[in-house]
């Protein structure tokens, strides 16, 4: 078995999809004869021709509206939005439109689109290249958002985007692209969306994160498992439609939850889960459910940005408080 | 419009304001029967317009768009098309709709706040009515890329306002639709009024038709209350688009007589005696004329043509009045192709809660 970048295996994941159906796409801005900025898409123009895979003028808006258009009369595009903060001029169209074709037209039109962006800090990357705006785009009805947090997972839940009836936004961890090596199998097998995956099984505690948070988080782990705590690590993967019964039920079993995630902490998805365990399993909860998260400032630019991302020792530093809350 | 011609009429009018015939009717428009049709459904525009009015009044409609003053344009636009083409529609585009085949009571149940209203039966391929202004440009251009590569000779019409041409979505769509040469037509219909905006606020370009010469390809002014002037403009943009040669953009010189929708009051930033002048370019009324002066349609021929229509919107109402609505939980029905088990929850909790009168 071959192993593969995080970056390798979107490519991979591309490749097979756009083999078994003709009707997979790929558009955006230099996803074409320069194979995307990260070469995420590299080599598929060559494979696939000029009518599979559009360099697109440079609007953010036109190629997710494009992404519609194609989706409505049947085919299945994958739109590149070149970083997670150039999507603001995209979320116009999947809230007012993709998310909404299905129920628009009960049924007489679907929107079988991905909008696949790098998201995330830790390249010392210019200023908006780093951002997280997962929560925004989970907050609209009639889309999923779905984050990989591994090569392997890139490649399955990717496959699994591009196959699903309806649109998808799929956010890749950038920082993980080349960083994150990992075996898998070519073979065109999807991982189930809206699903959490238990990635490190534990009794004391739950860690739940997603993204390229997850390789801190189970850093974390590791570190406690040192001190005798073995922390549970819970890779949402799919953050909307949230799988609330894999967490809760792992929270039934631990006691205690720590929510770690890259965004702002106002306003960031770790809010919702914490509200879906406070609802469904407060009464397990021996602890204050607790959040590492941005701060709710501006994404610093490069010298400063190591300060604002979660840490390895933040996580373990509230671990260790939730451990000794009771 | 051009100073030497008189208020109203502009090079490619063909029937003037009063009827008369002011250049020869084009070879494909020639048969009278083809104009009184354009006649008939520009009426049957204007009576579904009132009868949908007449019903917000009573309470039994939502927020309307009136088309009242455009229906050359919209009538013309829906003639120009092939059925297989695909229309990509703004919300003021009830008489294209009706023309391809969108029926009046899918428009009334829309309109009503029924989702089921844009289940059109025919055409299955056209999109639903785009609310937001302009954000619909990019979809044609996608669909217009999909009929290319399927190399289908089919054309996506395009229909907004003078408003969105201000949009950066119709410009992206625009330049996008350009640089591939995508088989699209872009249908301006320029009522001179975006709500309370007029065109002069809206653009310092001195046509909104030159907007397509930044994206590469031509666009031209036509006398949008002449429909047989807009068919054979639209019509020419629709050919040139199904032959490869690329899209076009047509703008239709028109005026909104009414609202800008019926919780809208006109008054408060136009004066009457703007839309009286316009009142006098009527689409109808010159039509009407023509017939009259050229092919002997008589009062009698007129007082029919309102009578059928009045009582085909009439008929539509009692059958939109009558549906049932849908079941509460049909919220849920068609958020995705099968319900995430999380909606199924949120699903339930509305089955415990709805009132069984929903």
């Amino acid at each position: 078995m071959a192993e593969h970048t995080l970056l390798e295996a979107v490519n991979l994941a591309l490749r097979r999809a756009m083999a078994d159906d003709d009707r997979v796409l790929v558009l955006g801005e230099d996803v074409g004869v320069v194979g995307g900025v990260f070469r995420a898409t590299d080599g598929l123009l060559q494979a696939f021709g000029p009518h599979r895979v559009f360099d697109t003028p440079l609007a953010e808006t036109g190629i997710a509206g494009v992404a519609v258009g194609l989706a409505v009369q049947g085919f299945r595009p994958v739109a590149e939005i070149q970083f997670m903060g150039f999507i603001y001029a995209a979320i116009d169209q999947l809230a007012n439109h993709a998310s909404r074709m299905r129920t628009r037209t009960r049924g007489r039109q679907s929107c079988p689109l991905v909008l696949r962006a790098p998201f995330g800090g830790g390249i010392h990357a210019p200023e908006h290249h780093s951002e997280s705006a997962e929560a925004m785009l989970a907050h609209i009805p009639g889309l999923r958002v779905v984050i990989p947090s591994s090569p392997r997972t890139a490649y399955g839940l990717l496959l699994a985007a591009i196959r699903d009836p309806d649109p998808v936004v799929f956010l890749e961890p950038k920082r993980l692209y080349r960083s994150a090596k990992e075996a898998f199998e070519d073979d065109g097998a999807a991982l189930p969306l809206d699903r959490c995956h238990i990635v490190r099984p534990g009794k004391d505690l739950t860690l739940v994160t997603w993204g390229a948070m997850v390789q801190e988080t189970l850093a974390a782990a590791e570190q406690l498992s040192g001190e005798g705590v073995a922390a549970e690590v819970i890779d949402v993967a799919t953050i909307k439609p949230l799988d609330g019964e894999t967490i809760c039920e792992s929270v039934g079993r631990t006691g205690r939850l720590v929510i770690v995630h890259e965004a702002p902490i106002t306003g960031g998805f770790g809010g919702e889960i914490a509200a879906c365990v406070a609802e469904r399993a407060l009464y397990s909860l021996q602890a204050p459910i607790l959040r590492v998260a941005g701060y709710d400032t501006v994404m610093p630019l490069a010298r400063l940005e190591h300060h604002y991302m979660p840490s390895v020792s933040r996580i373990v530093g509230a671990a260790r408080e939730t451990l000794e809350a009771s | 419009m051009s100073d030497s011609l008189p208020f109203g009429v502009h090079p490619s009018t063909i029937i003037g304001p009063d009827g008369n015939l002011l250049r020869p009717i084009p070879e494909p428009l020639v048969d009278p029967a083809t104009i009184r049709a354009l006649y008939g459904w520009m009426h049957r525009t204007r009576a579904f317009d009132a009868k949908a009015i007449e019903l917000q009044r009573t309470g039994r409609l939502g927020t309307y768009a009136s088309c009242l003053g455009q229906e050359a344009a919209s009538v013309g636009i829906g003639h120009a098309m092939a059925p297989e083409d695909v229309l990509v529609p703004s919300f003021r585009d009830q008489g294209t709709q009706l023309y391809r085949g969108v029926s009046m009571v899918e428009l009334l149940l829309y309109w009503g706040g029924d989702e089921r209203g844009s289940d059109y039966a025919v055409p299955r391929d056209d999109l639903p009515i785009s609310i937001t202004v302009g954000g619909h440009a990019p979809h044609a251009a996608g669909v217009a890329l999909a009929l290319k590569l399927r190399a289908e000779p089919r054309v996506a019409v395009c229909v907004f306002g003078d408003g969105a041409t201000s949009k950066g979505d119709v410009y992206e769509a625009m330049n996008i639709a350009g640089v591939w040469r995508l088989p699209v037509v872009f249908v301006v219909n320029n009522n001179q009024w975006a709500i309370s905006t007029p065109r002069a606020d809206q653009s310092a370009a001195t046509t909104l038709a030159q907007k397509a010469v930044a994206a590469g390809f031509e666009g031209s002014q036509v006398d949008g209350n002449d429909v047989l002037a807009v068919s054979e403009a639209v019509g020419d943009a629709i050919g040139h688009a199904r032959k490869g040669d690329g899209p076009r953009l047509v703008e239709c010189l028109t005026y909104r007589l009414g609202d800008h929708t019926t919780v809208d009051d006109a008054s408060r930033y136009r004066s009457e005696a703007e839309v009286a002048r316009w009142r006098q370019l009527d689409p109808l009324a010159r039509v009407g004329a023509y017939l009259a002066q050229h092919e002997g349609w008589s009062d009698a021929d007129e007082d029919a043509l309102v009578e059928r229509c009045d009582d085909e919107v009439a008929s539509a109402a009692t059958a939109y009045n009558g549906t049932t609505p849908q079941p509460p939980e049909a919220i849920f029905d068609h958020l995705f192709a099968s319900l995430p088990r999380e909606l199924e929850r949120q699903r339930a909790t509305l089955l415990a809660s709805a009132p069984a009168d929903g």
